[in-house]
């Protein structure tokens, strides 16, 4: 047996996974598109905007998108601050010499179309390009903003239970025994409230925020990881490498993040894309139900609501739907490609080791 | 004298993976009544030539020919083999826990086959599955019958399956390490049963092992393969008596053998390194039923031993799985709850956590199994260079690599090249996936070595490997405890390796030590009935 080794390049393990991921070619276009449409999203203020991005108004420049500038600054008659929908500010604004950029979409979340030429729910026009809602919002806008929200939220949600649900769960397998068994009978009891009555009962006590319900529900959506994670540690703690650790005197802290960990994270990220989906769900049928986000929050679950309630406005809740189900497409794509990838029955070409 | 009419004939036989051939064109026959062994190391393709005879290969690609009684069993469609299955042609397995069904009584998993291919009834065949396995040596056939495999001992449940293998009474019994997962004196029980069902019946078998002695007592004729190629067969005489090939010499030059520099008498007057007294272990189990609510029970695993180790020497400690030696190998290191007094270096194991920590460094491990010794995720500087974070911190990054890599050098891992050449760096960020199984056991030893312990625990150090890969690792442990003066706590049931390896010996059964002593007189002239069993068992 030679037991020197030629000079090759060598792959991390999750190195490996993430090729294994990419050769998924649906959960990896999944992921850039929907990489694309959170970066989209983040700098919607480009892409939906009631202001125009940059003004050029009789030789001097104006960036209405960072300051207000009041309506005498363009001719107006009054000190408020600009309205750009106004006909008589873009009547000014298209003289000759002068010169405006706009963003693609000319509304924000909050704008209401006083100036619409059909009634309120307004169905897909030229100005509104999907139409507005039953307020004269632009429908197009509040999608952009809403999705956003949606995403944010759902990423900070996962993050959280992931950290919390991680933490509980290791210190469960880890630690096993009495621990373990009160750690089990808390989550018992703690799993037994009635998550929906505690958040009805919350929303009437405290202002609503989206901070507020990420806390809630932050508190109720870490236990079922925290299984998974203790399951995987009472199994990875028997091994002869965290025993050959333990013979070395590592701490109890450096076996937990440096030996354990590592290897007890396939099931924590297998779940992330369904975690994400999960909680997009959760915000949307929330404020479905008007427990939820603030009003006056662009919020996909409000626009449903308000589907519902203009039921012959199809074209609220079809776009609705359509963007809830794009999104919940690709996460599940996306997870069902990261489940593949990190099957530890997927064995490659690379897995095998030497000669014995 | 009559010709051997050929029962088996196989040409050509090729099993490929994707582009990955793993069985290269196999050519060999078995005549009725025969018993040929396939010998070959793990990866030879030995398994998979049995499996894919009975197309029990899912996702592969067979090609070939293997002709039963006149008919192709590569050829066959699923529903035609499954006649030949438990039919003409039966298999038992190595490992009898995973292969009989765990929720049915063996009683019942033997009857089923009386019924389906004799269309027996349900009394019957239940009277003829108590008789077959009173027939394999199974005591009390009636209440075992009705036993769930969990319920049986290892060699009941091998007597089962090989029960279950007769019960169609097959002109070809194809056996995959019928012994290797029992205890050395069980190997020899079964492979008798084995025999005398093969005489009785007349039917042919194919031993499929790595085991030499085990071919020695038991083939007629014999086929050596490496690597996916039969590289020499012949009648066991010829074979081991004239060996042809390369391989076929190295696998039977590859007893462990004992250093010949290796000293014999400790140095005087020296303090023992590793030091026990009335060393007793138990664990907590619960009590059954509504009793386990308030209280617990305690099994005894290690009752009272008694040893002391010498600096440069190894103590051997040999016994059959349960008998407690690997409990043994924990609470000398301090893994697990024991009481009793045990020192290191004089000294007993520290309860305050940093002093304990710093007599870690005395004592190092090594475990069994190369494939869960290393945490999959960590780079081999990682793994080889943790136990100086813990043990010296002080050291610049630059000194550390070079202790890592004079920790891998002294293993034998780094070959002659100089410690700066790109394929030791690229070495360095390798994950232990991409070493061999020898390989990896060399990285847990450097790992172990890299602190500079007095005493190296071996817990079956080399059970896990080919008897080649086995032959080299324990010369590498011999040269390092002669360089280094280590002292070695050698755990295993291999008596071969005791040989090889040990100076002095304790003999462990249940928990206690059955019998102590120079390692020359407890093997050349055993007292205890255990050891002597065991010596025997062991015996070529």
């Amino acid at each position: 047996m030679d037991n020197t080794l030629a000079f090759t390049p060598s792959v991390s393990p999750s190195r490996r996974a993430w090729q294994r991921f990419k050769r998924n070619r649906l959960g990896y276009w999944s992921l850039v598109v929907f990489c694309v449409l959170v970066g989209l999203s983040l700098v919607a203020e480009l892409v939906s905007n009631d202001r125009p991005l940059v003004v050029r108004y009789q030789g001097q420049w104006y960036a209405p998108m960072l300051h207000d500038y009041p309506e005498t600054t363009f001719g107006g008659d009054f000190p408020t601050p600009t309205d750009y929908l106004d006909p008589f500010i873009q009547q000014k604004l298209a003289e000759p010499g002068n010169w405006v950029l706009y963003a693609p979409n000319r509304y924000g979340p909050k704008t209401l179309n006083y100036f619409a030429k059909t009634p309120n729910p307004s169905a897909p026009t030229t100005d509104n390009w999907l139409g507005t809602d039953d307020r004269g919002r632009d429908l197009l806008a509040q999608l952009i903003y809403g999705f956003r929200v949606s995403v944010l939220f759902a990423l900070a949600l996962t993050v959280c239970g992931v950290a919390l649900g991680v933490l509980t769960g290791a210190i469960q397998g880890y630690f096993g025994g009495k621990t373990d068994l009160a750690f089990q009978r808390f989550i018992e009891i703690w799993g037994s409230m009635p998550e929906l009555y505690l958040l009805i009962i919350f929303s009437a006590l405290f202002q609503p925020s989206l901070a507020l319900l990420l806390v809630l529900l932050s508190l109720f959506g870490w236990m079922g990881l925290s299984d998974y994670v203790r399951a995987e540690f009472l199994r990875n703690r028997q091994m002869d490498y965290v025993r050959a650790a333990r013979a070395m005197g590592l701490g109890h802290w450096h076996i937990i993040t440096r030996h354990i960990l590592p290897n007890s994270l396939t099931p924590v990220v297998t779940f992330l894309p369904f975690r994400m989906s999960a909680a997009i769900l959760a915000l949307t049928s929330l404020d479905f139900l008007g427990l939820g986000v603030p009003p006056g929050t662009p919020s996909l679950g409000e626009l449903l609501s308000q589907g519902k309630n203009n039921i012959d406005a199809w074209w609220i809740s079809l776009s609705t739907f359509a963007v809830l189900v794009v999104t919940l497409l690709l996460l599940t794509f996306m997870g069902d490609a990261l489940r593949d990838a990190l099957d530890p029955r997927m064995v490659d070409a690379s897995n095998d080791g030497g000669a014995p | 004298m009559t010709l051997p009419k050929t029962l088996l004939e196989v040409t050509d036989l090729r099993v490929a993976f994707g582009s990955h051939e793993v069985v290269k064109g196999v050519t060999f026959h078995i005549n009725a009544g025969e018993k040929l062994a396939l010998v070959g190391e793990s990866g030879s393709g030995k398994t998979l030539t049995a499996l894919s005879l009975l197309g029990l290969v899912a996702n592969a690609r067979t090609s070939g020919q293997a002709m039963l009684n006149g008919q192709d069993l590569l050829s066959m469609t699923e529903r035609q083999l499954r006649g030949v299955r438990g039919g003409d042609a039966a298999m038992i397995f190595q490992e009898p826990m995973t292969a009989l069904n765990p929720l049915m009584t063996v009683g019942k998993q033997v009857a089923e086959i009386f019924q389906l291919k004799q269309g027996l009834t349900q009394y019957q065949s239940a009277q003829e599955a108590i008789k077959l396995l009173a027939s394999t040596g199974l005591a009390e056939p009636a209440a075992k019958a009705n036993a769930y495999p969990h319920q049986l001992s290892g060699g009941q449940r091998q007597r089962a399956m090989i029960a279950m293998a007769l019960a169609s009474a097959p002109k070809l019994l194809l056996a995959d390490e019928p012994t290797t997962a029992l205890d050395v004196s069980l190997r020899g029980q079964i492979l008798e049963l084995l025999a005398t069902q093969q005489r009785e019946r007349g039917m042919a078998v194919l031993l499929i092992t790595h085991d030499l002695q085990l071919v020695r007592r038991f083939a007629d004729r014999v086929a050596i393969m490496e690597h996916g190629v039969l590289v020499e067969q012949g009648t066991v005489a010829e074979v081991f008596g004239n060996p042809q090939h390369p391989y076929t010499q190295k696998l039977l030059n590859s007893r462990p053998q004992r250093d010949p520099l290796s000293p014999v008498a400790p140095p005087a007057g020296a303090v023992s390194p590793l030091q026990a007294q009335n060393l007793a272990v138990s664990y907590p189990v619960p009590k059954p039923g509504i009793r386990g609510w308030f209280g617990r029970g305690w099994a005894v695993a290690l009752k009272g031993v008694d040893f002391a180790l010498q600096p440069g020497q190894t103590l051997g400690v040999v016994g059959e799985s349960g008998s407690g030696k690997s409990t043994l190998a924990l609470a000398a290191l301090d893994l697990i709850a024991f009481t009793g007094d045990l020192r290191v270096g004089g000294q007993p194991w520290a309860r305050e956590a940093n002093a304990n920590r710093r007599q870690r460094s005395h004592v190092q491990v090594v475990f069994q199994d190369p494939f869960s010794s290393l945490s999959p995720r960590m780079t081999v500087e990682q793994i080889v260079g943790e136990g100086l974070d813990v043990h010296a911190p002080e050291l610049s990054p630059a000194q550390r690599r070079e202790r890592v890599l004079a920790a891998l050098a002294s293993v034998g891992l780094l070959g002659d090249g100089p410690y700066d050449a790109p394929s030791v760096q690229a070495m360095l960020q390798r994950y232990p996936h991409e070493f061999s199984g020898g390989q990896r056991q060399r990285l847990a030893i450097a790992r172990a070595l890299i602190v500079e312990p007095a005493v190296l625990v071996l817990d079956e150090p080399t059970s896990a490997l080919d008897v080649t890969v086995q032959r080299q690792v324990l010369m590498l442990l011999q040269r390092l405890q002669r360089e280094r003066q280590l002292s070695y706590l050698l755990i295993t049931h291999d008596v071969d390796v005791i040989r090889a390896m040990a100076h002095q010996v304790l003999v462990i059964k249940g928990g206690e030590v059955v019998e102590r002593g120079r390692v020359t007189s407890v093997l050349g002239a055993p007292r205890h009935v255990y050891t002597q069993a065991l010596l025997a068992a062991a015996a070529h």
